[in-house]
Formats: C-alpha cells, sequence, structure tokens
C-alpha cells in the first residue's frame, strides 16, 4: 500500500503544478489585468496545498489500524484532490500566489530547524522515562553511592562508584596523553609552522580524527594491550589483558586532533597586538606565546580541554574493546577497569525485556551519561563563545 | 657576544619549538603505525589458498537431473584423499579431507551447475583449503591449529607444486559466514550503503532546510537562540546516547523493525544533522552580502534571493560539510550497536527494513571471534572501511578546492 500511497501523492502534487501554472498563463494570456505572481508559484501553490493535503491524510491513517489497507491510498487521494479543488477556483490575476507560496515555505523551514530542538526532547523523554522507572526498582541511593556493580549477578546490585571510578580512571589518561601533545601541536601549527609544513601536518591530523572509533579499539586490544603487557611484565609489574592504560592512551590518541584543532582556532584569534607588543619589549616568540598568547587564550584552551574530556567519557567503541568488562574499583592503570559507555552497550546489545532492572539500569546510566556531557558541553561552548566576543 | 642569559633564553627557546615539533611527531607516528600495522594485519586476507585437485564427478553421486542436490563435499574429499593413496586409517584420512575448507564443495556445486555437462567426467579444480591450512601457507605457523602430520601433508601438497594463491574476490562477493576461509563483505558493505543512503536522503534536505532558517529568516530571539545552543550541544552528546534514542523512540515506541537500515538511517540523520547544520551555516555565512542586496535591489522576494542566489554559491560549501558528515556515520558503530545491527547475518539485505548490518559493526563483530584467521580479516575489513572513508574525505578537499571562491 505504501508503494501505491506514494506514487498517488506524486501524481497529485504533479497534477497540481501544471493544472495551477495552466490557468495562471491562460489568465495573463486573456485578461486585461496584470498577474500579481508568476505562473509557476500558481502552480507551486496548488502543488503544496495537494501534497500537504495528501500527507497529513496519509499520516493519520497510518496512525491507525487502517495502515496496510486500501483506506490509504484512496484517502490521500480523495484529501487531496479536494485541497487542489478547493484552491483551484482562486487562482485569479489578482491572487498573491507568491506570498501564500513562502509562507507555507517558511513554515517547513521553521518546522526543520525544529528536528533539533524535537531530538533533544526526543533525548531527555526517552532517557528520563526509563531511568524513572528503573529507580522505582532500585533506590537513587544505591545507585549513585553504591561500590558494587554486578546487574546480571543475583540479586544483583547496581552501585555505580566502580563504573565513575573507571570512567574517570581512562578519561584521565587520556587527557594526560592529549593534553600536552594537542596543545604542544597547536602552537607549533599556530606560531612557528610556516604555511607548507601547515598545509601537510593539518590534514593528517583531520585524518587521525576521522579514524573510526572501532578501528581504533581493534588497534587498542590487539597492538597497544600485549605492547603494554609486555613492557610491564618486563619490568616484572603485573598487568591485565585489558587494561586501563591501553585503552586510556588510545583514546588520548583519538582527542588530539580535536584540542589541537579547537586551541589552533582560539590562539590564532589572540590578536596580533598582543604578540607585537611583546616582542617589541624584546622577548622571544615562546616567552611571548608563554606569557602571553596563553594567558590571554586560557579559558578558550580549558573550555577545549572541556569538550575533549566530555567526547573522552562518552566515547564507547575503544573501551567495548579494550577494556574489561568487570567492574574493578581501583585506581591502578594497568587494572581492567569498566566503563559507563561499555556497560549501557554490554547490557542492551542482544535479546533484552523491557522491564527488567537490568535494561532499565541501562538508561540510568544513560542519563548520568548525558548530564555529565551536557554539562560539560554547556559550560565549554559558553566560556568560548564569551571569549570570541571579547576580541571581536 | 652573547651574554650567558640571553643564550640561555635562546636555549629555552629551541628547545620549546622541539617539543611542538616532537608533539606534531608523535600523532603523525602514531597514525602511520596504526595504518601500517593494520595494513600489515590485513594483507594475507586479500588472498587465499586453494589446491588443485581433480574430482571425478560420478554420477552415483551426483544425479544428472537433479545436480543441486549432489554430494559435491563428498567428492571433494576423495579428490584429496586421491593424493594421499598410501594413507588408510580413518583418523589420518579425516586430517586430510579436514585441511579442505567446508566450502569446498560448494564452489564445486556452482561449477557444475553452470556447466551440467561435465557430470561423469573429471575435472581439474582449485579447492578452497580451510582456514588453519590457510593459515599454515601463509606462514603463520603458531596461528594454525594444524598439527604435525596434517602440517606434514600440507606441505606434501605444496612440494608437489599443487598449492595456488589468488586473490580473494571472496572476500568482496561474499556475506558473513562462521567459517574465516568463506566469511565476506558483502553483506556489511550493501548495509553501510543503505544505511548511509538513509541518512543521506533525510539530513541534507532537512540540514539545508534548518540552516536557511537559522541564517536568512529566524529572527532574533530566545527562541532562535535556544535552537541554536541546542544544535551546538546536540553536536557534542556521546553517539551512544543517539543509540538509546533509538532504541526507545524508533523501536520501543514506534515499532519499526530492529537491526534494519531504515532505523540505523534515522538514527545516524540526528546524529550528524548538528554537523551539517553547522557546516551549512558557515558556507551561507561566506556568501557576502552583497549578493542578497543586489538580487533583492533588483526586486527579487526574499526567498527568491536566498533560493536563486546565495543557495547555489554555498552549495560546494554545503556539500563537503555533508560528506564530511556522513563519512562520520559511516564510521560510527555505538548507536548502531544499541539498535540491535549485531546480529550474524549471511544473507546480503535487499530492501531498507531488513536484517542488516554495517562495516564498522562487522569489523567490531569479528573482532571479537577467537579464531585467529579471523583477526586478519577483521584488519582487511578495517582497510575496506578506511579505504572508503579516504574516498569520501578526497571527494570533499576536491570539492572545497575545485568551488572554493574568494570575494
Amino acid at each position: 500500500m505504501t508503494t501505491w500511497t506514494l506514487l498517488i501523492i506524486s501524481v497529485l502534487t504533479l497534477a497540481g503544478f501544471f493544472l495551477g501554472r495552466a490557468r495562471a498563463v491562460s489568465l495573463s494570456r486573456a485578461g486585461s489585468e496584470n498577474l500579481h505572481s508568476m505562473p509557476p508559484y500558481h502552480g507551486l501553490l496548488l502543488a503544496a496545498m495537494g501534497l500537504a493535503a495528501a500527507a497529513i491524510a496519509t499520516f493519520v491513517i497510518s496512525l491507525t489500524s487502517a495502515r496496510d489497507t486500501l483506506l490509504m491510498p484512496a484517502a490521500a487521494a480523495v484529501l487531496g484532490t479536494a485541497a487542489i479543488a478547493v484552491t483551484y477556483p482562486r487562482i485569479t490575476a489578482p491572487f498573491r500566489a507568491r506570498n501564500r507560496f513562502e509562507s507555507l515555505v517558511k513554515i517547513v523551514l521553521i518546522a526543520c530547524s525544529g528536528v533539533a530542538i524535537l531530538t533533544t526532547i526526543g533525548i531527555v523523554l526517552s532517557v528520563l522515562l526509563e531511568t524513572v522507572a528503573f529507580f522505582r526498582e532500585v533506590s537513587p541511593f544505591e545507585f549513585l553511592f553504591g561500590t558494587h556493580w554486578a546487574p546480571t549477578s543475583s540479586p544483583p546490585s547496581f552501585g555505580f562508584i566502580p563504573l565513575l571510578v573507571g570512567t574517570l580512571l581512562i578519561t584521565f589518561i587520556a587527557i594526560l596523553v592529549a593534553g600536552p601533545l594537542g596543545l604542544l601541536s597547536a602552537i607549533y601549527m599556530a606560531e612557528y609552522a610556516s604555511r607548507q609544513v601547515r598545509g601537510v601536518l593539518k590534514p593528517l591530523l583531520e585524518i587521525l580524527a576521522g579514524v573510526p572509533t572501532v578501528v581504533l579499539g581493534f588497534f587498542a586490544a590487539l597492538t597497544v594491550a600485549p605492547l603494554i603487557r609486555n613492557t610491564g611484565e618486563g619490568f616484572g609489574l603485573v598487568v591485565a589483558s585489558e587494561s586501563a592504560l591501553a585503552a586510556g592512551l588510545v583514546m588520548g590518541m583519538m582527542i588530539v586532533p580535536l584540542i589541537s584543532s579547537l586551541s589552533d582556532d582560539i590562539i590564532n584569534a589572540v590578536p596580533q597586538t598582543l604578540r607585537d607588543g611583546s616582542y617589541a619589549m624584546g622577548a622571544t616568540k615562546s616567552e611571548t606565546i608563554k606569557r602571553v598568547v596563553l594567558p590571554a587564550a586560557l579559558p578558550g584552551i580549558v573550555s577545549a580541554f572541556m569538550l575533549a574530556i566530555s567526547r573522552a567519557i562518552g566515547e564507547t567503541m575503544i573501551v567495548v574493546m579494550a577494556a574489561g568488562l568487570a567492574a574493578n574499583l581501583s585506581f591502578n592503570p594497568l587494572t581492567a577497569v569498566t566503563t559507563i559507555t561499555v556497560q549501557i552497550a554490554t547490557l542492551l546489545v542482544g535479546d533484552q525485556e523491557f522491564d527488567s532492572a537490568k535494561t532499565l539500569s541501562a538508561f540510568a546510566l544513560g542519563f548520568v551519561l548525558f548530564c555529565f556531557t551536557l554539562a560539560l558541553n554547556y559550560v565549554a561552548l559558553r566560556t568560548v563563545q564569551k571569549y570570541r566576543e571579547q576580541y571581536d | 657576544m652573547i651574554d650567558p642569559f640571553t643564550a640561555k633564553r635562546y636555549r629555552s627557546e629551541r628547545l620549546f619549538r622541539a617539543y611542538g615539533a616532537a608533539a606534531l611527531a608523535i600523532s603523525v607516528a602514531f597514525l602511520v603505525y596504526l595504518v601500517v600495522d593494520i595494513g600489515i594485519k590485513a594483507w594475507p586476507s586479500f588472498f587465499e589458498n586453494t589446491v588443485a585437485l581433480e574430482a571425478t564427478l560420478d554420477p552415483a553421486k551426483i544425479d544428472k537431473a537433479n545436480i543441486a542436490q549432489g554430494d559435491f563435499t563428498g567428492v571433494m574429499k576423495d579428490a584429496i584423499k586421491a593424493q594421499f593413496p598410501e594413507i588408510t586409517a580413518r583418523g589420518e584420512l579425516k586430517k586430510v579431507t579436514g585441511l579442505l575448507s567446508s566450502g569446498a564443495g560448494d564452489d564445486l556445486r556452482e561449477f557444475v551447475l553452470a556447466n551440467p555437462a561435465l557430470v561423469g567426467t573429471t575435472v581439474k579444480i582449485d579447492a578452497l583449503l580451510g582456514d588453519s591450512a590457510d593459515l599454515f601457507i601463509k606462514g603463520n605457523v603458531e596461528g594454525s591449529s594444524l598439527d604435525e602430520q596434517e602440517q606434514g601433508f600440507l606441505s606434501s601438497l605444496r612440494d608437489k607444486g599443487l598449492i595456488r594463491q589468488h586473490f580473494a574476490t571472496r572476500f568482496f562477493t561474499a556475506g558473513d559466514s562462521r567459517e574465516a576461509e568463506l566469511s565476506g563483505l558483502r553483506g556489511a558493505i550493501v548495509g553501510s550503503l543503505l544505511t548511509v543512503l538513509m541518512t543521506l536522503s533525510l539530513s541534507l534536505p532537512l540540514g539545508i532546510a534548518a540552516a536557511v532558517y537559522l541564517e536568512e529568516f529566524a529572527p532574533k530571539n530566545r527562541w532562535t537562540e535556544l535552537i541554536e545552543v541546542n544544535i551546538n550541544n546536540l553536536a557534542a552528546v556521546p553517539s551512544i546516547i543517539f543509540g538509546l534514542l533509538g532504541l526507545a523512540v524508533f523501536i520501543n515506541f514506534m515499532g519499526l523493525p530492529r537491526s534494519a537500515p531504515l532505523v540505523g538511517g534515522l538514527v545516524l540523520a540526528l546524529l550528524v544533522l548538528p554537523t551539517i547544520i553547522i557546516a551549512s551555516r558557515a558556507a551561507f555565512n561566506a556568501v557576502p552580502p552583497s549578493i542578497k542586496e543586489a538580487a533583492l535591489g533588483v526586486g527579487a522576494s526574499h526567498q527568491q534571493a536566498v533560493f536563486h542566489h546565495i543557495l547555489p554559491l554555498a552549495m560546494p560549501g554545503i556539500l563537503t560539510g555533508t560528506i564530511l558528515g556522513v563519512a562520520r556515520a559511516l564510521g560510527e558503530t555505538a548507536p548502531l550497536l544499541m539498535i540491535g545491527m549485531v546480529a550474524f547475518i549471511v544473507d546480503v539485505p535487499k530492501g531498507f527494513t531488513e536484517a542488516a548490518t554495517v562495516l564498522p559493526v562487522q569489523i567490531y563483530l569479528w573482532s571479537d571471534l577467537p579464531e585467529v584467521a579471523f583477526q586478519s580479516r577483521t584488519a582487511a575489513a578495517i582497510i575496506v572501511l578506511l579505504v572508503i572513508l579516504f574516498c569520501f574525505n578526497a571527494i570533499a578537499i576536491y570539492l572545497r578546492k575545485r568551488y572554493e571562491r574568494r570575494w
């Protein structure tokens, strides 16, 4: 039925356009009066009316149980034809078809920009409702302050602290790697590198940023983790085969391009006059960077780091593939830890009943993750914006 | 004559510069190491080994009237046994036939189905080796699980010159399989294609429309500001959250089919929409206001000025941003795990509502398998994904270079 309905809608739309245009053309040929709108606009208006009516009819029917019957194409045809028939006689020389059509277009544009809001509402609602259902079964206190996470054992326990510690541990390692590397790269690119060098290095960093995280996860699990394990054992250390260090290191490399490109923009936005002032006082380039440029760029750099932290907290594939599943409460980077995202992924992959506390807990974790990253992003974006205004 | 203090300052200047260069060098070295390491792991998977055998198409085993039901696996087993006439013990014979892939019989079946006149004759055919034998021939002795006796049989076949290496077209034309040597990427590539098509057809019009409105028509008020803040924040929401959204809204609430490219495309469209909107707005911003003013000056309406003049000029920028967004969607895994695109699917998907998987998810699935042979397959799938992404980026860069205008 869907094919038929789509066919009818397209035929109606086309028919509306040609009917409207033809009527307007004949009016302009016959009448002494000038047309207000060009003939195609009359056609477009008629087509839009037909399309809208037929689409609304289809949408309403598709919500009911008559979805797969002949009713759907029939309703689309009837309503669409009716809309065209009602509008058709209104086409006269002074009819303001263009203005009508343009206001329809504007409504469509507004609706499209509203999709972003709808997405946010959808995310908040879908995560929040399941979280509320989860907290009916498990007390929020136990969830937020419990130190034992075992959703599949019986009785299950939902203490979130080990996941939080694991997430923060891996994020900390990642930022420890990405922070200095990203910032120094940005400084070099913005202040030292010649145009040609920049032209080569910037795309390379963009390629690194574009490597899918599943690839990095594979690399972390199969190359970096054994490397760390062997090195650690060489020093007589006990290293888990899925250590937090391996996941953190690779995640750090993933974030380097993010920090460097954001910091690069921010350093470039520092006015040249500040640098010139410093050079005039006899400072070397590095002194200028350390004492003038970086302090001026500090708010922006801090927010770049915050965006990087939020990215690291929300990253999934690297940790799913390279970090463990066992919820150890540990600060040792050589042990296996698990993260919020790993648990969401493992709880929701495979068959699931939607009312079990196990599945719902994944949404509660998602809610925590969403709030965490949203807060970081919001503050970071506000800071960047304020900072931009300061130097604009 | 430089005084010691100045010399010290210059030294620290050089040191600081070296730190910056070193930081960049580390990033680049990491990238090179990553690609080379995966490339080395992947290389063997683009080739497969076969053993040249003479298969007797005995009419007793293969009914001329019903070729498809014939016992081709038996024929292949007999053919490889014929290479070792001195072996009679059951256990050893089993080891000999175990060298062949379980797909060898199917290959022969296809060959005979195409040439039915061959039944009753003896044909020369290259029979595919199993994954362990394949690994051994490729030199990965530790990875292959052959015992010494099996290694002996295989070596004697090799010494007779019967083993040949071919380019593994099967890797691109077959669907997924539990057997490493039979598995291929076709299903995943088609699934990725369908998903990306869905993503593109939704997010491009939506993104352009939203950008046009925000950049050209929106009044500066709280509502507009809310939308803007929203879009910027959505661009930084972790992708796995979009997976939760897809699971709760599209699958549980709207009842769309699980594991389908339709749902995957919807989720990814929402995921890349903010990126496309931001890129499109930047493209609109880059068009000088004089163009619009000239159009308005000769009597165009606001919408005519936008759609007839600004949009076409901004289009290369919009397309560049869109291609980069789609490339990101193509490499995205986590949200698709949530909506069940992780099933083991042998058949190549034929429509938007059929169960499918995509390239990154296929990589994830294979990387989880314990067989050593799948490690190399995973790496090869990664190389395929990276090549596709590289092409996308190359197109984007070409577009930017070709159509970029300085006003």
